[in-house]
């Protein structure tokens, strides 16, 4: 990949994330709405019987799903306002640096989701997350990738349909399957102290998934592009 | 990478052909389907521990490989929709898709009509059930998003992206629901080793497996003479 592919994706990741710093809208949104998802599933079960160690990774990974898709929504939606979009498209660089640049900053959306939604669950639920910061990170890093990659094509798709934003989920949604099982399984066997071997199996999984569907989005990108 | 747009063409020249008449390919498909049924019921013998709840296997696995075919066809005619920009190729992966859907949807109602009486339960979150009701659920979100795009080539494009992704998708599915434990029978007849399953039985579920096959062809064929019918009459609309 020529390096004016990354330089041209960082300027467009720079442009996005300079919208979103200035408004802040999809952010206050994805982390109230993170927070709020956090306190309800709490109350959706019985703490007596369901120890909240037990209910914590279902709940976060849970919750990144649905907040991320908040911020992937957007993603393409604000290109949408005055054909924004044509000018990216009429700038002299490769159609993979626009899916590139929205692809990171999407990730940079989510992570900073995790980043309030990962100690709010370690408040709310008494688990000992932050304990495991440093794999915790991995898992998160490796499933926020996957689950974007995915997420910023099809959003691309999705705003040039009649459906809209109404689509997104229904497309998204069986995509994060292998992203959402891996990563919620691996954060209970952390929680729960296993040793770090029972984790390498669903981290290896999430390694492959994030290759095979960077690669795999990057190259149908062009294809999903209306002239 | 050039725009691929530009390599897609309108629509191809040749108008589709009229499907009038009796369509002979359908009604031997049809008439297939039962005898392999008049053979699955009169003809097999009775599973010995599961009696006759098993005959039920003898559309639920044909079914499950032709919903397999179905979505392989899907992925195959989108990689070469967006080669060589050619609609015919969509509407294959269309009426596939369609087909595809129905026939996971007979798996799915199958499946825990034989799994009440012989696992006890009508749903297990099992590797293979939750695989099959994740490709329904692929599958239906492909048929969603054809219906959500006017434009013509702009759909071919985009759902030929979503049928690529989705069969890449499947593996990673299986994977990953395989790691929980599964309840479902080992394979009896699609292994390394030689099936499993006595002659008698055997032959019937091979009689009706190209029963469905032919079934799936027929489907298919009717659909994509419909989609094509379709094709000419927005083309002459001037849509």
């Amino acid at each position: 990949m020529a390096p004016s592919t990354i330089s041209a994706a960082l300027l467009i990741a720079r442009k996005d994330l300079a919208i979103e710093f200035r408004t802040r809208t999809a952010f206050f949104s994805a982390a109230i709405f993170a927070l709020l998802g956090i306190v309800i599933f709490y109350f959706a079960w019985d703490p007596t019987a369901v120890a909240p160690v037990d209910l914590a990774p279902g709940v976060l990974w849970g919750i990144f799903t649905f907040s991320g898709l908040l911020g992937l929504q957007r993603s393409f939606g604000i290109e949408q306002a005055d054909r924004a979009i044509d000018s990216l498209l009429g700038a002299p660089i490769p159609r993979e640096s626009i899916y590139l640049g929205k692809a990171i900053a999407n990730l940079a959306f989510v992570v900073a989701v995790q980043l309030i939604a990962i100690p709010a669950v370690q408040l709310f639920y008494g688990v000992p997350l932050l304990e495991h910061a440093g794999t915790l990170a991995i898992i998160a890093l490796l499933a926020a990738i996957g689950l974007v990659a995915v997420g910023t094509l099809f959003s691309a798709m999705a705003v040039n349909t009649k459906l809209a934003e109404m689509l997104l989920p229904v497309l998204s949604l069986p995509f994060f399957v292998p992203v959402v099982i891996p990563a919620a399984q691996a954060t209970a066997r952390l929680l729960a102290g296993r040793p770090t071997d029972e984790l390498v199996g669903w981290l290896k999984l999430l390694i492959a998934f994030d290759i095979v569907f960077v690669a795999a989005c990057t190259l149908a990108f062009p294809y999903t592009i209306e002239e | 990478m050039n725009s691929p747009a530009s390599a897609t063409p309108a629509y191809d020249a040749t108008p589709p052909k009229s499907a009038g008449g009796i369509d002979w390919l359908f009604l031997i498909a049809v008439l297939a389907i039962a005898a392999a049924l008049a053979r699955v019921i009169y003809y097999t013998p009775f599973e010995a521990v599961q009696g006759p709840a098993q005959k039920i296997f003898y559309l639920h696995l044909p079914a499950a490989l032709c919903a397999f075919m179905a979505f392989g066809v899907v992925a195959l005619a989108g990689i070469g929709h967006l080669w060589l920009g050619d609609l015919r190729l969509d509407r294959a992966a269309e009426s596939s898709a369609e087909v595809g859907v129905i026939f996971t949807t007979v798996v799915l109602i199958t499946g825990p009509l034989w799994a009440r009486p012989v696992w006890g339960t009508w749903w297990t979150w099992d590797a293979r059930l939750t695989l099959t009701l994740f490709l329904w659920f692929i599958y239906v979100g492909y048929l969603v998003l054809r219906g959500a795009i006017d434009d013509r080539a702009l759909r071919a494009r985009y759902s030929a992206v979503l049928g690529i992704l989705g069969s890449l998708l499947i593996p990673f599915i299986h994977l990953s629901v395989y790691l929980f434990r599964t309840l479902h029978p080992r394979p009896i007849v699609i292994k390394p080793s030689a099936p499993s399953l006595p002659p008698e039985m055997l032959t019937t579920l091979i009689i009706s497996f190209v029963a469905f096959t032919l079934f799936y062809i027929a489907l298919v064929r009717q659909r994509y003479r419909l989609a094509a019918e379709r094709d000419l009459l927005e083309l002459e609309e001037g849509r």
